[in-house]
């Protein structure tokens, strides 16, 4: 049950990526060009998730498990230094220049397999870089 | 949309709707953050914690989501990068940045900022920020695509 539904969590993912236009990397990279032809529509995506999302976390306080699993697990740590804010960094230098974050990227597979195919075995690279230079 | 002629907000909310509905599926239902970064790095082996079925299949998902818009609504409108090594630059970055800071924008923008997590929020804030300086960047350098 809980392997179905973390296929559906996908597929619902992936199709809302599609409707959205963020599976376009122009249109995202839109978005970040604030200085120039600037268009929003990343940020009603974001709206409009962020909505339904505060909503279940209001319902998850409510509940003591999840529906099909023995126990919630949840980030705890608060920590905030310099491994988040430059982790974050990089990945926003990774977004500006390509358009695409891992979402999109990989729902992509689907539609436009080639330019797909190169950025996720590049950012499955640069994830297999990390795990090495963090030992 | 007036002034942005280029914007769809309606199928922008739509869509963030629906994503926004599978964060929660995967939060009420297995208890887990629906974060593509973790999943992604789970699903290959170069991470532990959530159980292997629940990344791959997550992860799975997305590829037949959209194959589902493809089948059932229509073609995917989507203008790539002009040339490979902007997906491959890029890719690596993201890559390396996701891990290294602990997820991207589905873990830390959708599930994060919208239970207030601080490291969350300063996460997305800098991410969003830093896209934005690079695209200016290129922009500058005559690099525009």
């Amino acid at each position: 049950m809980r392997a179905f539904l973390s296929l559906v969590s996908g597929a619902v993912f992936g199709l809302g990526l599609a409707i959205s236009g963020m599976m376009n990397p122009a249109r995202v990279r839109g978005f970040l060009d604030i200085l120039g032809d600037w268009d929003p529509t990343l940020a009603f995506v974001m709206g409009g998730a962020l909505v339904v999302m505060a909503i279940a976390w209001r319902v998850q306080k409510a509940m003591h498990t999840p529906v099909v699993c023995e126990e919630f697990h949840l980030p705890g740590t608060q920590l905030i230094d310099g491994k988040l804010i430059g982790g974050a960094a990089l990945f926003g230098i990774g977004w500006g220049l390509a358009g695409l974050c891992p979402g999109p990227a990989v729902a992509s597979l689907a539609s436009n397999f080639v330019p797909a195919a190169i950025f996720v075995a590049a950012m499955v690279a640069g994830m297999v870089l990390f795990r090495v230079t963090e030992r | 949309m007036p002034g942005f002629p280029e914007a769809q907000p309606l199928e922008g909310l739509i869509g963030g709707l629906l994503i926004g509905l599978a964060a929660a599926i995967m939060l009420l239902g297995n208890g887990r953050i629906a974060g593509v970064s973790g999943m992604t790095a789970r699903t290959l082996g170069l991470t532990k914690g959530v159980p292997w079925s629940i990344a791959s299949l997550f992860v799975l998902g997305l590829i037949l989501g959209a194959g589902v818009h493809l089948i059932f609504v229509g073609p995917i409108e989507a203008t790539f990068a002009p040339g490979w090594g902007w997906l491959v630059a890029g890719g690596l970055i993201t890559g390396f940045g996701t891990r290294m800071g602990s997820g991207c924008t589905s873990g830390h923008g959708v599930c994060g900022m919208s239970r207030l997590s601080p490291r969350s929020l300063i996460a997305t804030g800098t991410f969003i920020g830093a896209g934005m300086v690079t695209v200016a960047l290129v922009n500058a350098f005559g690099g525009g695509w």
